[in-house]
């Protein structure tokens, strides 16, 4: 929880530094896009370094390995929380987003459930790769390492879906149901792979 | 042992890539539409399908390492995924000078195949930064295991993504509405990829072959070691060992 607020300022600094960098003051369709999957990304990258210090510095995964419950329990439970500091992130970040850089915002309410549909993949992933590299020399370098190529399909397909929705002319819905159906798929695959496989990243 | 019938095996790989290249060269027709350069098809896809077949056979392996808990599955899916991403640099390049031959551009972002290629080539790169992060040499392998199967249930997913984000310019060789390929150019591409197989089945025992010896080779020092000879010996942390599972314990 203590790196919500970091992330939070980290994507509203990179929205300023996407200002000068393409600098413009108005962003719109494929641009608007990919500024704000970009950001909300690396923000999320920063989050998901740090989701199983807490177990590793204080000895949560002995304590997790003497209680009576199955393992997979731990990754639902963590890709839970990373879903909802997701959430949460997006909820302030968004929404400053759109203060700075939309002229129409009408395309916000069906972008939600573009929000919503990647955090689950973001979550499966993050948490997977987070546990692997948690228990590793250089986890820091890991995780974004591992997970940038990982989440590109995921990227692919917000995009894809987001930029019409911000169009400068109002939002239009090209492919909307098909973006949502490869994120549908890419968060079934890897919630079950994830929760198949973190049996064996406990074991010890 | 691994080593089994490796004679054979290089001998037969030899004949039929020799085979492929006389086919390539001198039997199939020469593209209509691209002519001589065409001809690079039969190296490029081969290589590519090869590798792309090796990164899902490493997942399978483990997965099979995690199920039976055996060091053998481990190392079989390391040297997979190894000798697929030097296949994968061989399709790309391969790939690359193709794209300038007949796009005109050694990079081509519009065509999905060769993105979806490269975005996959760059996470199995991560698999031996990955590997070496981890001491633990029984965490290492079940690491990398979830890694191989994580990474092999990708591949499949990210080639679908990325094929509908973009236009279709890539040559559709098999399944084009216009028919697909003559049965010469079939014929020719089957007996590439065969040996392209072949070649990356013959690699790979001889690297399993190498771990088995290497080995068996410092089991037997440590013996020796151990019955008070040697001592001077060279100091064993030979590089490689570190990332690369071995088999002693078998």
């Amino acid at each position: 929880m203590r790196s919500l607020p970091a992330m939070v300022l980290f994507a509203v600094t990179t929205f300023i530094i996407f200002r000068f960098g393409l600098d413009r003051t108005a962003l719109s369709g494929s641009l608007a896009s990919g500024v704000i999957w970009t950001t909300l990304l690396f923000a999320a990258v920063l989050g998901i370094n740090r989701i199983f210090l807490p177990e590793r510095e204080e000895g949560g995964f002995d304590a997790f390995r003497l209680a009576p419950v199955d393992r997979p329990v731990l990754f639902a439970a963590k890709a839970a929380v990373l879903f909802l500091y997701l959430v949460v992130l997006e909820a302030i970040v968004v929404p400053v987003f759109a203060v700075f850089f939309l002229p129409e915002w009408s395309g916000l309410l069906p972008l939600a459930v573009i929000l919503l549909a990647t955090n689950i993949g973001f979550a499966a992933l993050g948490t997977l790769i987070s546990s692997m590299a948690v228990n590793s020399r250089a986890r820091d370098l890991l995780v974004p390492l591992l997970l940038l190529p990982l989440v590109v399909p995921l990227m692919i397909a917000a995009t894809g879906a987001t930029a019409p929705l911000l169009d400068a002319g109002g939002p239009s819905f090209d492919k909307f149901g098909t973006w949502l159906l490869v994120l549908g798929l890419y968060d079934g695959v890897f919630c079950l792979v994830g929760y198949a496989v973190f049996d064996f990243l406990l074991e010890d | 042992m691994s080593g089994r019938g490796l004679k054979q095996l290089s001998i037969l790989t030899a004949l039929v890539l020799l085979a492929g290249f006389v086919l390539i060269f001198f039997w199939v027709p020469m593209d209509a539409d691209q002519g001589f350069k065409q001809k690079i098809f039969y190296l490029h896809v081969p290589l590519a399908v090869v590798a792309l077949g090796g990164f899902m056979a490493g997942g399978v392996e483990g997965f099979r390492h995690l199920r039976s808990d055996d060091r053998r599955h481990d190392a079989n899916s390391y040297v997979f995924i190894h000798l697929s991403v030097i296949f994968g640099v061989a399709t790309l390049i391969t790939g690359m000078l193709w794209a300038k031959a007949s796009w005109g551009h050694f990079w081509v972002w519009d065509e999905p195949t060769l993105v979806s290629f490269l975005i996959v080539f760059l996470l199995y790169c991560t698999y031996y930064p990955f590997r070496y992060a981890i001491e633990d040499r029984d965490r290492q392998a079940r690491y990398a295991s979830v890694f191989a199967i994580t990474a092999g249930a990708f591949v499949p997913l990210n080639f679908m993504a990325v094929r509908m984000a973009e236009s279709l310019i890539h040559p559709r060789v098999f399944a084009t509405s216009s028919g697909g390929l003559p049965g010469s150019m079939l014929f020719t591409f089957l007996v590439c990829l065969a040996g392209m197989a072949l070649l990356w089945v013959t690699l790979v025992k001889l690297e399993l072959l190498g771990k088995e010896t290497s080995g068996q080779v410092s089991k037997l020092r440590r013996a020796l070691e151990a019955e008070g000879f040697g001592g001077d010996a060279e100091p064993s942390g030979t590089v490689g060992r570190r990332i690369a599972p071995n088999l002693e314990s078998q």
